[in-house]
């Protein structure tokens, strides 16, 4: 059942870019107080900062398979903030703080490198590691952290979180899951599954198969539960389903749809679009009595709604101008229309910290990721290939991952969110749409 | 008895494109690049949106010929009823000219046979959002639906169900295979 896609990641940042920076930053070493000011300069949506994950000394038998320093310097390449240098470049392989040669490493380029060692006792796995500013000579991380033995990836992106809240200071995303749903033609049939991953694609598991649509998941705000749209009974309806003990609850199957699930903040009611009064609809659904609270009545098609940061105004897609449009509202108050750039701007959702909300906008070369500063109002286009789809904001507000296609296949893209390089994890059978980013584990 | 039937189903086929006529005027549209989209109107007071079409075969100097003209029409309706996909243009639920024939026959069979039911799926093609293109394959269904009421079918014998992109008819991005998936399928059970 596990592993229905097999997932890699490829890097897409050009060699030409990476050699830009590299150079850059062999210059600023000689000025090593100025080297933050340059770096700056070059950082943003196409630099990134390099970062030497040196492998870890192992002791006690380790499971085989992906190294701890593997899987850390795959998550840090992934938030397209970071360049890792292959250890095949590296003078010397410390595992220790005594071990470090500063010099070396900024011969290297390397701006930070990170050491430890993973340590086998019985049944657990124990890494100690340390982070050093290469340039500052100094070290600024410095701990440890078990994991039970078949856990090295939860131990690993543990290391990662804790490297890039080192340096970024924001927490990591690294340690998050992520759902998404497959779709793939087995002989003359369909196979929808509800999978839930690592943020990598890793460790993915099957939480429902159906032949009919599976679609709109959506993690509660505690990371345990899942609401989705499933037609298995020939018609939508919107489930909730716990993660821990697979549980399932129907909580809409009104006439018509019953569509687009979006939780709140305090994970105790559900905004959903129905149609049962003869036209989509935005409702809240308190989730302990089922009431029901219409926020939208108009005539056109009101969906996709989701909660703004706060929580106390919604954003959602209407078509009342004539097309698709994002419109926020406070409680059930007048809609305010935000997006005026194109004919079809849909889907909307709110960044982490209520400063962008991100959406589908149809441009003159079809589907883009965009966003809209909520303030200024003004909309930048993301991404540039033709069917980008389904955008989810990574609970740091750092990253993005969307649905689009390349080269005919489907795949799951994930960029920086300000649009920054990008790594795809493609679906090697069918389909894979609508990935949905978790929270931060509690 | 057919005749009958017939001349009702065209007496409320040209009060539809009165009412449809009328409402359009007052429609709130903004987007000048939507002035064809008729479903806004669709949605407003329950007026079955379609533009104005042919007529073709109805005039009072052809219905004199009664015998001739039943016996063509029934043919003709059985012919029309083997039509039972219905195509949209991308982002509307504006039924189109060349539907509204095998629309009318369906409904006139539906009419003449109570018992008979039928099931409405609503489809979008890829373009844009799928849970705006599941609403949007509801509102197709319910215009046929309303189409099918107004044209002599009644509320109980049509279901309607939308899968919005889910289930294309034909794989594939290109136009063709788009303009084939963004539409209504009737299906009797």
């Amino acid at each position: 059942m596990t592993q229905v896609l097999n997932m890699t990641w490829s890097t897409t940042l050009t060699n030409t870019l990476r050699a830009g920076l590299t150079l850059v930053l062999l210059l600023t070493t000689s000025l090593p107080l100025r080297a933050e000011l340059l770096i700056r300069i070059t950082e943003g949506a196409d630099s990134a900062l390099p970062i030497a994950v040196v492998p870890f000394a192992e002791s006690g038998a380790i499971p085989p398979g992906d190294t701890l320093a593997d899987i850390v310097q795959s998550d840090l390449t992934m938030s397209s903030e970071f360049r890792t240098l292959s250890a095949e470049k590296m003078l010397s392989l410390p595992s220790q703080r005594s071990e470090v040669h500063f010099r070396d490493w900024r011969l290297l380029g390397q701006r930070y490198v990170l050491v430890g060692q993973l340590t086998r006792q019985g049944e657990r796995l124990e890494a100690r590691y340390e982070l050093f500013d290469v340039n500052r000579e100094e070290r600024i991380l410095g701990e440890s952290a078990g994991a039970p033995l078949g856990n090295l990836r939860t131990l690993a992106h543990h290391v990662s979180d804790r490297v890039y809240e080192a340096i970024t200071g924001e927490p990591g995303a690294f340690s998050t899951q992520l759902a998404y749903i497959t779709r793939e033609n087995v002989g003359d049939k369909v196979r929808y599954r509800l999978q839930v991953s690592d943020i990598d694609g890793k460790r993915s598991r099957v939480r429902l198969e159906s032949a009919e649509p599976i679609l709109s998941p959506a993690w509660s705000p505690d990371g345990s539960r899942l609401a989705y749209v499933s037609f298995e009974t020939d018609k939508p309806a919107i489930y909730v389903h716990e993660l821990a003990s697979g549980k399932r609850t129907k909580i809409a199957d009104f006439r018509g749809l019953n569509s687009a699930p979006a939780w709140s903040p305090d994970g105790k009611s559900l905004l959903m679009t129905l149609s049962k009064d003869g036209n989509a609809d935005i409702y809240r659904m308190d989730l302990a009595s089922r009431d029901l609270t219409k926020l939208t009545d108009h005539w056109a098609i009101e969906t996709e709604a989701s909660y703004g940061a706060g929580g106390d105004e919604i954003f959602f897609t209407s078509d009342r101008s004539g097309g698709p449009q994002i419109y926020r509202q406070k409680g059930k108050g007048e809609p305010r229309r935000m997006t005026f750039g194109s004919r079809y701007n849909a889907r909307p959702r709110p960044g982490h910290k209520g400063e962008f909300v991100y959406y589908v906008h149809q441009g003159s070369s079809g589907f883009h990721i965009a966003r809209t500063n909520l303030e200024s109002g003004e909309e930048t286009v993301l991404t540039r290939t033709e069917s980008d789809e389904s955008p989810s904001v990574s609970p740091n507000g750092r990253m993005l991952i969307y649905a689009t296609r390349q080269g005919g296949a489907s795949v799951l893209t994930v960029i920086s969110a300000d649009g920054g390089a990008a790594y795809s994890l493609p679906a090697t059978e069918g389909d894979v749409r609508e990935p949905a980013w978790g929270p931060l584990p509690r | 008895m057919k005749f009958s039937v017939q001349s009702k189903a065209i007496a409320m086929l040209f009060s539809v494109g009165l009412i449809a006529g009328c409402s359009s005027t007052g429609d709130p549209m903004e987007d000048a690049d939507y002035g064809s989209d008729v479903s806004a109107v669709d949605q407003q007071g329950g007026s079955t949106v379609y533009s104005d079409g042919s007529r073709d075969g109805v005039s009072s100097s052809q219905l004199s010929e009664e015998e001739r003209m039943a016996a063509q029409q029934q043919s003709q309706q059985m012919a029309l009823r083997d039509v039972t996909v219905f195509y949209f243009d991308f982002d509307t639920a504006e039924i189109n000219a060349e539907s509204r024939d095998a629309l009318v026959a369906h409904a006139r069979y539906l009419s003449a046979n109570p018992s008979m039911n039928a099931r409405l799926e609503g489809h979008a093609d890829d373009r844009g959002t799928k849970e705006y293109n599941l609403a949007l394959g509801e509102r197709r269904a319910n215009a046929v639906q309303r189409f099918l009421i107004v044209s002599g079918a009644s509320r109980g014998q049509l279901e309607t169900i939308s899968y919005g992109e889910e289930k294309p008819a034909v794989q594939g991005m290109s136009d063709s295979a788009r303009s084939q998936n963004r539409r209504v399928e009737l299906i009797f059970r």
